[in-house]
């Protein structure tokens, strides 16, 4: 019985799987075109002449209605759209009316900047928000629940433009512990060769240990900056995810037994918490890489977020969407990556 | 597990230990660093760059057949050209280019790079070609009207004889500009003149180099061993995109960088007062506005337009919010340029705007819109503008928009009122005359659309006045007719001319020699000194 069982299950699992991929693709295709689709048409209502970018405000008529054609504004929109679909099918993103590159040029250019910034925020904002939320849940109501959650409200609500200047005035201008805005010193920034675009990678690849500590300490700032704010929210999650576990009965079960309490909570408790949480992470950090146009700006940070910003401002609309396009796949990406660890993490998941 | 809590602090600690206190290092000594908001670049092509940031890199790294004299810009001189005649029909102009000249790429310069130059860019008609095809080339005739002559020597023949001062000003422009023809035309691909090559790339003679552009980011300029005048002491030159202000007073405070070229207002005070530092200014030609749509029925009553003018208070918003940064002007010639008229004949006068209003049947006042850009500048410039207007009964509603935004609006013509900043194209005052008070065609598919056709100014009377301006070769002559079209503009036209902008950078004190002048091309490097 359990031979003709088993093989009937790999026959039907073989069939299952391909299904089940199948219609991630489908589902991740779907999700691609309903977003080219609302990006593009966003990009052609808002009432910004994306001609007038290109040629400026002094331009000629006969200038200005070249540019028009050459733009292929004068198609009808579905046309443009089609014509869109069909470069980008074949894998160009097209050129950027404001660099003159191309857009996957200028992605792979601000990317890594803001893909570096956006790790480094979230490994802070997980390796502190994580316990401080668990402190919080087992001292629920206490005065280090109180600090927790207070220390949660200003992340949230302070502007982060206002934190990043007086974090630049105080860390910067007066203790002189970290470096200012950008992401180098200029004396260290052709001694390396840029090969991923990640300034800390790279340097530590390449033995350059002082661009290294220097690119650190420029990135710390606006990365704790930003890992505060995920912290906020991770912390916050954490602490009502492991609240709704304390109070479970395998937890009671155990303290019955007499396991250690430590065990309990960071073994029992947060193992249990963590499926959750790896959602809650996961979106944190797609919204990190998304770029942060504020703190990209007051620490004069090359990335995604002031791209688009000023993209999007200039209606430079190839870049906007082929900008759309690469967050359009990290969450994707990262949706399906926390898919995979819930299956991991997870028995139940993985049963079904 | 049972490690975790201590796991962290151990990772805290590390990250501080990375963080032992930075050293304070001076910029390098023979490099010039500034910060300032590049992200209008798009493109280094003297054909196409119009924008002013892109216009100074030019200007620093290219040269032109003539220069003038940033303080008296009255004094023309030749650069690439030695010397130039003017035929006795006024129509062509021969120029002789100097000998011994080199592109930074080691060609030597001759007349052929200059027809080269000057056709490229008409035929490539980008953003600022009409400056050159206001004179009748067009991609067409352009080959017979600007010819080589000799090895050194080529004609230039326009349709009309203009005022020599409005063609030889019009050839300081960085479109005029003189580029490497070998060079380019090694790049050049399916005829597009190199275009595609040099929007990021560098092809001229002037005293530095443009080695990278990255946008957003970074400009890099390094010294050009080949340049004809006198080596700069610098060897580099960077421009950082510092979009925020604040940030750039961080900078250079802590010694990070040399300029900061955004200065806010509110900084300058501080930022001269600090031994460290000093604060550099020099007038600018842009001029801010409004423009009063007459589309508008409201608007388009002559004694509504005159009481909006005695309802701005200059005086307090050029000492106040705008302290340093403007000074109160009311033509539409900016100082330093011919015929400018310096009268301010304005000032707040609510007792007089209400006797226009009654006189116009609006005692009471009106609701009327204005566009306003949303950068900091324009934004309260027109914050006090609605309190000043508010004094009379004038009910003005602030709609802020992105620059884009409001500006398809107003060249659209949807707009009530315009708080705009218009600097000139060329040092001649055609430039302004051409914009403010001239409008062949008021029709909505008109051609040209400068600011008189954007607020629907009908003057077909101005408009030949103007265009008599332009024909009239005595300088003396021409200046009172531009003093007569501003008076007349003053009274009549429905533009509220406000201030004359200054252009402030900060710099570190032992930072010298930087030339501010009248135009960001005219803005330069080439002396400074650490």
């Amino acid at each position: 019985m359990t031979d003709t069982a088993s093989g009937e299950g790999r026959h039907g699992a073989l069939p299952a799987l391909l299904w089940k991929i199948v219609k991630i693709l489908a589902s991740v295709a779907l999700t691609f075109l309903g977003l080219l689709l609302v990006t593009f048409l966003i990009g052609r209502v808002v009432p910004v002449d994306p001609v007038l970018a290109v040629v400026g405000d002094r331009a000629s008529q006969s200038v200005y209605d070249r540019v028009f054609i050459e733009l292929g504004l004068d198609k009808p929109l579905y046309e443009q759209f089609w014509i869109y679909l069909q470069k980008i099918l074949s894998g160009d993103l097209g050129t950027s009316f404001l660099t003159k590159k191309p857009i996957v040029e200028d992605i792979a250019r601000v990317f890594p900047a803001t893909l570096e910034l956006a790790t480094v925020a979230i490994l802070i904002g997980t390796i502190f928000g994580i316990p401080l939320g668990v402190l919080a849940a087992v001292r629920q109501g206490k005065l280090s629940d109180q600090i927790v959650r207070v220390v949660g409200l200003i992340g949230y609500s302070a502007p982060i433009f206002w934190l990043g200047l007086l974090g630049l005035l105080i860390f910067y201008a007066r203790l002189h512990w970290v470096a200012g805005p950008g992401r180098i010193d200029i004396s260290y920034e052709y001694s390396i060769t840029p090969r991923t675009g990640l300034m800390l990678w790279d340097s530590a690849m390449q033995g350059q240990w002082d661009a290294f500590r220097n690119a650190f300490s420029h990135i710390i700032l606006p990365a704790a900056l930003l890992g505060y704010y995920s912290l906020a929210y991770i912390s916050r999650m954490t602490r009502s995810f492991m609240l709704a576990e304390l109070a479970q009965e395998y937890i009671i079960t155990a303290r019955v037994k007499g396991v250690a309490e430590w065990r309990i909570i960071w073994v029992h408790a947060l193992r249990n918490a963590a499926v959750p949480l790896v959602t809650v992470v996961a979106l944190s950090y797609a919204g990190l890489l998304e770029g942060s146009v504020l703190t990209e700006t007051v620490f004069a940070w090359p990335g995604l977020g002031q791209y688009l910003t000023n993209s999007l401002q200039n209606a430079d609309m190839n870049a906007v969407l082929g900008g759309t396009l690469v967050i359009g796949a990290i969450f994707v990406g990262l949706n399906l990556l926390s898919d995979l660890l819930y299956t991991l993490l997870d028995p139940r998941v993985r049963r079904r | 597990m049972k490690h975790l809590p201590k796991l962290v602090g151990a990772a805290l600690v590390a990250s501080l230990a990375l963080l032992a206190p930075v050293a304070r290092a001076a910029t390098p000594p023979d490099t010039l660093i500034q910060a300032w908001a590049i992200d209008d670049i798009i493109s280094l092509d003297p054909a196409e760059v119009f924008e002013f940031t892109a216009s100074e890199l030019l200007g620093n790294s290219y040269q032109g057949l003539i220069g003038y004299d940033v303080k008296d810009v009255s004094n023309i001189f030749g650069v690439v050209a030695e010397k130039w005649d003017i035929s006795p029909d006024g129509k062509t102009y021969t120029f002789t280019i100097r000998d011994g000249m080199k592109f930074a790429s080691g060609n030597p310069i001759t007349a052929s790079d200059a027809v080269f130059s000057l056709r490229r860019a008409v035929k490539l008609d980008k953003s600022p070609a009409f400056i050159l095809t206001q004179f009748g080339f067009t991609a067409d005739n352009v080959d017979a009207m600007i010819r080589q002559t000799g090895p050194m020597t080529f004609e230039y023949e326009i349709d009309k004889a203009y005022a020599p001062t409005l063609v030889l000003y019009c050839l300081t422009a960085t479109v005029g500009f003189i580029v490497d023809e070998k060079l380019v035309t090694e790049h050049a691909v399916d005829g597009d003149f190199g275009y595609n090559w040099l929007k990021t790339a560098y092809a001229g003679s002037g005293a530095f180099t443009i080695r990278e552009w990255r946008a957003n980011e970074v400009v890099v300029l390094e010294r050009n061993d080949n340049y004809s005048g006198d080596k700069p002491a610098m060897a580099r030159a960077i421009y950082r995109h510092i979009p925020e202000p604040a940030t750039q007073r961080l900078l250079l405070e802590q010694g990070d960088i040399d300029i900061a070229r955004n200065v806010s207002a509110d900084s300058i005070d501080v930022l001269a007062a600090n031994p460290d530092l000093a604060v550099d200014s020099g007038v600018k030609g842009s001029i801010y506005y409004l423009g009063l749509n007459q589309k508008n029925p409201i608007l388009a009553i002559p004694e509504v337009r005159q009481a909006m003018k005695y309802l701005v208070d200059y005086a307090t918003i050029a000492d106040t919010i705008m302290k340093g940064r403007v000074i109160v002007h009311e033509a539409f010639l900016p100082r330093g340029f011919l015929g400018a008229l310096e009268d301010t004949p304005f000032a707040l006068d609510v007792a007089k705007a209400k006797a226009l209003l009654a006189a116009a049947g609006y005692p009471d006042g009106f609701t009327v819109t204005m566009d306003t850009r949303n950068t900091d500048e324009i934004t309260a410039i027109g914050t006090a503008i609605q309190q000043n207007m508010a004094l009379a009964g004038i009910k003005l509603e602030l709609i802020p928009g992105d620059g884009q935004q409001t500006l398809t609006k107003y060249r659209a013509r949807n707009h009530d009122i315009y708080i705009g900043r218009w600097g000139p194209d060329y040092q001649d005052p055609h430039t302004n005359a051409d914009t403010f008070a001239r409008n062949p065609n008021n029709a909505d598919d008109a051609t040209s659309k400068p600011l008189a056709w954007r607020n629907a100014w009908d003057i077909p009377e101005m408009t030949a006045k103007t265009d008599a301006a332009v024909l009239e070769a005595d300088a003396g002559v021409r200046a009172q007719m531009y003093l007569d079209l501003q008076r007349e503009h003053q009274e009549t036209s429905p533009f509220v001319i406000m201030f004359q902008e200054i252009e402030v950078m900060a710099r570190r004190a032992n930072v010298k020699g930087f030339v501010v002048g009248p135009s960001f091309n005219d803005n330069s490097f080439r002396a400074v000194t650490k």
